[in-house]
């Protein structure tokens, strides 16, 4: 085939499954049928039931972002900045980042395991015969529930990281507790936390999309279910990485 | 039969490929009020891609399909889907809901939940199951019973229209036997208009008023049950009697 029709229509297979993605998050934002009851079930799951994995995600992050500091820091005479960088480094970066991450691995897995055995099952025709937009009735819940329950988690993983930092301070650098704790409070700006928790609500967007995307799209039988499976994660994983990049450079640059 | 006036249905010409498989290739149907039409064919002969055709579940190649003698556009249809029921080959219950929930589900919508629950209840009681069934999870239940709650969430809102998809595949003779007599009776006693598609014969025989058969994408034979015994036809007569394939 010619090199440049090959690179076309790569080009414009991205462009149209943008395009498509984009639509479909449109419409699972604002799908008629919205239900309080089914967002709050939402919340339990994707939020309540997540907190366990992120916390301790975030507390043994938090405590080896300390050691690492410390042990570079003390390399230029620096180790003071322990509690400084952990706390800079979990709001910004580390909470969201590797939150997401986890939930990508918890959220969208199960997400697209349920919708796609709900697919296969003709459970989602059988909505579309009981007059309800599968839309409303699975996407919009799943995707405003993690928008606004990745953040939350951020922000609780984002203290739980720092308290990790502050067991290995005070238990092994020879912080105290008092001058940790100030010395974290005193570098960090209210824009670190809160560019933190934007990114969690963007990565929780990713995740539920990525769900719901695949989960919809599943393949017949069993081996389409789990290919939707893997696929949510794969995918919900790597964008997350970029979305990391990009927002990033945008808050930060 | 009572089956007079306006199509509530009508294909014309419809066709669907997969690929380059055609598996409709210009069907024309039409189901009149209160009858019970009942779609037959081999399998892979295209009828559960009809059926899901005229539900816009698959968008056809080409063809029209009236609702209420009207074009099937987005809106004609969430209107004739307000009173439709259907009950799924496998049932498709709602895993994560109770069975009441299950048949009461589109109830829930206009009325207060202990009116849903009690006219779910009476429905379930209809389809012969007993109020001990209705906190139970679809999970917990039998093939049977399953085929059983999802009947009774079909007609749960009186439709006008109801499709049955293969109402007794999977399922043993006395089994299958009750569920024919159980929609024949649901046909009789509230005058709707049912399509039912199966390849089962004793089904056609307890439920069809009219018998359309479907081969090679097309409708190759249509006529009352009554005469489908001494059609002429040799397809209609190999599938009817049972004989193997040539």
């Amino acid at each position: 085939m010619n090199p440049v029709r090959a690179i076309g229509r790569a080009t414009l297979e991205l462009v149209r499954g943008v395009g498509a993605v984009a639509i479909f998050a449109a419409r699972g934002l604002a799908a008629p049928g919205f239900q309080p009851r089914l967002l709050a079930e939402q919340l339990l799951r994707i939020g309540w039931l997540s907190l366990p994995v992120v916390g301790l995600t975030s507390l043994f992050t938090g405590a080896a972002l300390a050691l690492q500091i410390n042990a570079g820091g003390e390399r230029f005479q620096a180790g003071d900045v322990v509690p400084a960088i952990v706390a800079i480094g979990m709001v910004r970066e580390l909470g969201p980042v590797l939150g997401g991450l986890m939930v990508a691995a918890r959220v969208a897995s199960s997400i697209a395991a349920e919708i796609g055995s709900m697919r296969v099952t003709e459970q989602i025709d059988a909505l579309v015969t009981l007059s309800t937009d599968p839309m409303g009735w699975l996407v919009t819940p799943r995707l405003w529930a993690a928008i606004l329950a990745v953040p939350v988690l951020v922000g609780v993983g984002d203290v739980i990281g720092i308290m990790g930092g502050w067991l290995v301070g005070t238990t092994t650098l020879g912080f105290t507790s008092q001058g940790y704790l100030s010395s974290s409070w005193a570098y960090l700006e209210s824009w670190d936390v809160v560019s933190g928790l934007i990114k969690g609500a963007a990565f929780g967007a990713i995740v539920a999309l990525a769900g719901c995307w695949f989960g919809m799209r599943a393949g017949r039988g069993a081996e389409g279910v789990g290919r939707a499976t893997t696929n949510a994660v794969v995918a919900a994983s790597v964008a997350i990485l970029a979305a990391n990049f990009v927002l990033t450079g945008l808050f930060f640059t | 039969m009572n089956g007079h006036g306006a199509p509530v249905i009508e294909v014309r010409g419809l066709t669907k490929g997969f690929g380059a498989a055609r598996v409709l290739d210009g069907v024309d149907l039409s189901v009149v009020r209160g009858e019970s039409l009942v779609i037959i064919g081999g399998s892979g002969a295209g009828k559960s891609v009809l059926l899901r055709s005229i539900l816009g579940l698959e968008r056809p190649d080409g063809g029209a399909i009236l609702l209420g003698g009207q074009p099937a556009t987005p809106q004609v249809r969430a209107d004739f889907m307000r009173d439709f029921g259907m009950l799924f080959q496998n049932a498709a219950l709602f895993d994560s809901l109770p069975v009441w929930r299950n048949v009461a589900f589109r109830l829930m919508t206009s009325l207060p939940r202990a009116e849903a629950r009690a006219r779910a209840l009476d429905r379930l009681a209809r389809v012969g199951l007993g109020p001990e069934v209705a906190d139970r999870m679809p999970s917990e239940l039998s093939g049977g019973m399953r085929k059983r709650v999802a009947l009774a969430r079909a007609i749960a809102a009186d439709p006008r229209v109801i499709f049955f998809d293969e109402p007794t595949t999977g399922l043993d003779p006395q089994r299958a036997a009750s569920i024919n007599a159980l929609i024949r009776g649901i046909v009789d006693e509230t005058g709707a208009t049912a399509v039912t598609i199966t390849h089962d014969m004793t089904s056609v025989r307890s439920i069809a008023d009219r018998v359309a058969m479907l081969a090679r994408g097309r409708l190759i034979w249509q006529g009352d049950v009554a005469a489908m015994d001494s059609a002429d036809d040799p397809e209609l007569r190999g599938f009817v009697e049972g004989r193997p394939l040539a």
